[in-house]
């Protein structure tokens, strides 16, 4: 039996637009926030402030997702699918993490914002696991995608972290490589897309002018967090920033723009009159 | 147990979106909003192309992932298969419609009519009812499936208790019934002819098959 190529039907989601993304970038953003504030914390640091804005970053997040929905007053019905659903799971963790976060900051607690930073963490994965389980967009479902927004989100807020703390060189140097296991995470993941012949829509704008000024301009986050781990702190704070937007860019595109459908798909044509089945690849 | 499914036998249908139109004229959705729909699908290159009528729409799959990711509840599934949508209960957060493979759900956010601001008279009939900002998709017709058993009849058979795009298919390629009743025409058609299931690699196990060739006789 002959194979034929199928025509592509895939086509771009449009109903998650940047207020969806904007609870992507706000939600890792402030867990990254979180747990860098919690981390100099434990290493002697008094940035409690963190704390409060990664919170704010988180809330954000969220209430931007409340605009989006489409019947916002009945918001709390979010709340009744724990068992499958990892929205609700992810609502769920999103206020005892604010409040642990909260009360961390009103009592200066460092073993509260651990708590905080843990239930953050918790938050973001489920982030992760609401893309990871979107079958209707392949950019999203891929397996590769739960570790590289769990990273992203803690590059940005570690990224952000930088510009408003005094931070150790150690410090400096782990957020360094965060940025380096996260450009080797987005690699992987552009890697497994093709390998799962994504569409080729979402490998263009995954690919395309925008996605790679955003690799180049992490290398250069990088470069600038190298230099400025010897002292320059001008560095730090301008390679933590532009960490914090690459991040950023990437999951507005990838929520907005490289979210395709995969399409209908055949694997055989009809029999009709004198034509024969045929097998479609 | 019954399991009602569709059939469509892409021998047959001849794209001319007959069903379609029963669909809107029976449900009221609006521009854009496409329950019951038939994909043109082509394949192949010149000189030997092929060009397909794919009947689609929600599946009613057996394990379906609009249902597992729904935050609400509204999603919910019935003991004969039918895949359900609460619209008291959903919020509108658009996930069904990303965890959907069959691109088989909708949301509109306003009420919009297919000839200008107000509606046609057969709009105003059902279309001004179409609920705004929450998950839409085909319901195989649910209404007319319990009514018509409450009144003994059976879907798929009588016509009264069949969705209606089955009901205006002219060419009889979609086809709709009882799977697990080895009697029903459905059942009997699958037996008889090769099929498939639309992205059955997914694992969400769709209630519509496609029929594309006769099965080889023994």
């Amino acid at each position: 039996m002959n194979m034929m190529k199928q025509m592509v039907t895939a086509r771009r989601q449009n109903y998650w637009d940047l207020r969806a993304a904007g609870n992507f970038i706000g939600g890792g953003t402030g867990v990254g926030l979180l747990v860098a504030a919690t981390v100099a914390l434990a290493m002697g640091g008094e940035n409690y402030v963190s704390l409060l804005v990664g919170m704010a970053s988180l809330s954000l997040g969220l209430s931007l997702v409340w605009l989006e929905i489409g019947k916002p007053w009945r918001a709390l019905n979010v709340f009744f699918h724990p068992q499958t659903s990892w929205m609700t799971r992810e609502g769920i963790l999103a206020g005892p993490a604010l409040i642990a976060g909260g009360c961390a900051f009103w009592f200066q607690s460092v073993s509260l914002a651990v708590l905080a930073a843990a239930l953050g963490l918790a938050f973001l994965y489920c982030q992760a696991r609401i893309l990871k389980a979107s079958r209707a967009i392949p950019a999203w479902s891929n397996k590769t995608i739960v570790p590289l927004i769990v990273v992203a989100g803690l590059a940005e807020g570690a990224g952000l972290f930088l510009a408003f703390s005094t931070p150790s060189q150690v410090f400096i140097l782990a957020v360094f490589v965060l940025g380096v296991l996260l450009e080797g995470l987005h690699q992987v993941y552009l890697f497994s897309l093709k390998a799962k012949k994504a569409p080729a829509a979402s490998l263009e704008c995954l690919t395309g002018q925008v996605a790679s000024g955003v690799v180049l301009a992490r290398i250069i986050a990088l470069a600038l967090l190298a230099v400025g781990a010897s002292g320059y702190d001008a560095a730090v704070v301008a390679g933590g920033v532009l960490l914090t937007l690459c991040g950023w860019t990437f999951k507005g595109l990838l929520v907005t723009k490289a979210a395709y459908t995969r399409g209908a798909a055949i694997p055989f044509t009809p029999t009709r009159g004198r034509s024969q089945a045929k097998a479609v690849g | 147990m019954t399991r009602y499914v569709m059939v469509a036998d892409l021998r047959r249908c001849v794209g001319c979106q007959t069903c379609t139109v029963a669909c809107k004229e029976s449900n009221g959705t609006p521009p854009g909003v496409q329950w019951r729909k038939v994909l043109d699908i082509e394949a192949g290159q010149f000189p030997d192309v092929s060009r397909v009528f794919v009947p689609s729409g929600c599946q009613h799959c057996s394990n379906p992932p609009c249902m597992e990711v729904c935050p609400s509840t509204a999603t919910g599934q019935r003991e004969d298969g039918l895949v359900t949508i609460d619209y008291d209960l959903c919020i509108g957060c658009a996930y069904c419609i990303m965890a959907c493979p069959y691109e088989a759900r909708y949301k509109v956010d306003e009420s919009a009519f297919a000839y200008g601001d107000n509606p046609t008279e057969s709009e105003k009939l059902k279309a001004k009812d179409f609920p705004i900002d929450v998950a839409t998709k085909c319901t195989f017709c649910i209404d007319r499936i319990d009514a018509g058993i409450a009144k003994g009849l059976v879907p798929g058979k009588d016509p009264e208790a069949t969705p209606v795009c089955v009901q205006g298919c002219i060419s009889g390629a979609l086809r709709f019934g009882d799977i697990e009743d080895p009697s029903s025409g459905i059942a009997q058609l699958l037996e008889e002819n090769k099929s498939f299931r639309m992205h059955e690699y997914e694992g969400t196990e769709p209630g519509f098959y496609y029929l594309w060739d006769k099965e080889a006789p023994l």
